[in-house]
């Protein structure tokens, strides 16, 4: 089931991200997903080498979902691969009957643990995006026509919409929606204010938006997010909120009350929900039914 | 434009293996090349190592030049196990090919040297992408500007304007959006999506012979 089936049918459609293991075991993944995901989300998310930190692959993970009965959205960034490859490997998802796709630029090979790899970047998200309308008209990048029967999908794309410079996202995403975006999701949101000023710009492309939400698990951790991650802003009083009852924060209490918050806030400016719990799906139940979803 | 740096003297020694034969290329007017170093390290390895002769000619990546240079030092050569060779990657590679049964190295790494276009550094880089994108960003190169080398806008991990590469380097695309601000020029942004052109346009390799 495509996505954007499901924003026409005007469903507020909930996604959660996972991170496949760096390794070849994927049960406790599977486990994981099943107990706390499977009937509370409509698709899964695979990450593909998430911060350029290498690991099992999107597609095979995705397919691994399937198998299960887990919708996956097959995760495609740019920086390790060129777009030969790229265009093989959605082919190749839409063979395995993976037809949601999020389609990224992503983070630099400097940043992860393979520094020492060279950063592709042959096509940036945008010109992926456009790549993947060209499949789905039924010629490659090249122009090559393909055989049979073209693919079809929901092509996602991403959008900070608490930037410093939420202009040049803006116009960014202005590009992304002329090049065939048929959705998007947000980095995550801390400051629901930002998000409905920036909703009330975003309306004008006529493209769904999801909610973007992290799980703050520590002031060590928003602290960090505030200082290295682009796009996010954790405000001072959701800070403090998380310093005073230092068990509630360590049980994660507080974390899921602030999500949870965030997106009663915000929920009625926006078309869907995507948790990305890093590592705690165990809350994201307890999150979704705090919201009221 | 380019730049030729020496390999650390480990790196070096560990090359000259046997009868060594050394070239140097002094270079042409768009390298640079560390002479003084060059010098002071040779006649070190002369000390340690069996150096049958250092030459140093200038553009030793001229095949025809080359093989003239080397005409009344072939004997040397062919007496040789290792010729070791300190030039840019280009002169290198004439060597070994001229060379051809000889085990050639280099004594160099080679890298752009950014900024220069004739003979006066400037303070830009080029990149000679083939495509010029320069009229679509304002006049601010996408390809050296931009980490990624983006050419359809930001990507998200610019913050406070800075690069997430690098925080003390001004985000290209901020700089790009900025500038087209200030040009009054935004509308420049809604052009369709670009596609990088990697072929070359035209065929630089050599057809000396062939
Ligand atoms: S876009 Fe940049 S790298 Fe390409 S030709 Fe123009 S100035 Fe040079
Ligand atoms: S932060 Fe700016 S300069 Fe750095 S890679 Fe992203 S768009 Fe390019």
């Amino acid at each position: 089931m495509r996505l954007t089936e499901l924003f026409e049918r005007g469903e507020f459609v909930v996604t959660a991200e996972v991170g496949p293991p760096k390794g070849i075991n994927i049960d406790h993944l599977i486990d994981e997903v099943n107990t706390y995901l499977k009937d509370r989300v409509t698709a899964v998310n695979v990450t593909d080498n998430q911060s350029s930190v290498m690991r099992l692959g999107s597609l095979a993970t995705c397919k691994a979902f399937k198998d299960e009965g887990i919708p996956p959205i097959f995760q495609v960034t740019c920086r390790d691969r060129n777009r030969i490859a790229l265009q093989s490997d959605i082919l190749s998802a839409a063979m395995l009957g993976i037809d949601n796709l999020l389609l990224l630029t992503g983070d630099h090979t400097t940043l992860g643990d393979h520094p020492q790899s060279k950063p592709v970047f042959d096509l940036d998200s945008v010109s992926l995006i456009h790549a993947v309308k060209q499949l789905e008209s039924g010629v490659d990048l090249a122009g090559n026509e393909l055989v049979g029967e073209p693919p079809k999908f929901a092509k996602g794309a991403v959008v900070s919409p608490c930037s410093d410079s939420v202009d040049v996202q803006l116009a960014k995403m202005e590009a992304k929606v002329k090049a065939g975006a048929d959705y998007f999701q947000t980095q995550a949101v801390y400051e629901p204010e930002k998000f409905i000023e920036f909703m009330e710009k975003a309306k004008q492309f006529g493209v769904p938006v999801m909610l973007g939400v992290v799980i703050p698990k520590s002031v060590g951790m928003v602290k960090f997010m505030n200082a290295n991650v682009a796009g996010i802003h954790v405000p001072d009083h959701l800070i403090e909120e998380l310093k005073k009852d230092k068990e509630k924060t360590k049980a994660g209490i507080t974390g899921v009350e602030i999500t949870a918050r965030i997106i009663k806030e915000c929920k009625d400016y926006c078309d869907g929900l995507h948790i990305m719990a890093l590592g705690w799906e165990s809350k994201v139940p307890d999150i979704l039914t705090l919201a009221g979803l | 434009m380019l730049i030729t740096q020496l390999k650390s003297k480990d790196a070096i020694a560990s090359l000259a293996q046997g009868k060594t034969f050394v070239i140097n290329c002094h270079g042409c007017k768009e390298v640079y090349f560390p002479e003084y170093q060059a010098d002071e390290l040779q006649k070190e390895l002369a000390a340690e190592k069996d150096i049958t002769e250092i030459m140093t000619r200038d553009y030793i990546c001229n095949p025809d030049h080359l093989q003239l240079q080397l005409e009344k030092y072939m004997d040397k050569v062919k007496d040789a196990d290792t010729v070791l060779v300190c030039s840019c990657g280009v002169g290198v590679q004439t060597v070994a090919k001229y060379l051809e049964e000889k085990r050639v190295f280099s004594g160099c790494d080679t890298y752009p040297l950014p900024g220069f276009q004739g003979v006066t550094p400037q303070e830009l880089d080029c990149a000679q992408c083939g495509e010029c994108y320069l009229n679509y960003t304002g006049g601010v190169c996408p390809i050296t500007a931009c980490s990624k080398s983006l050419v359809n806008g930001q990507c998200g991990g610019s913050k406070n304007g800075k690069c997430e590469v690098d925080k003390d380097m001004e985000c290209g695309w901020e700089r790009i959006y900025r500038k087209l601000e200030k040009l009054n020029k935004l509308d420049t942004l809604k052009h369709p999506t670009k596609v990088r052109d990697y072929k070359k346009p035209f065929d630089f390799s050599t057809k000396d012979g062939e």
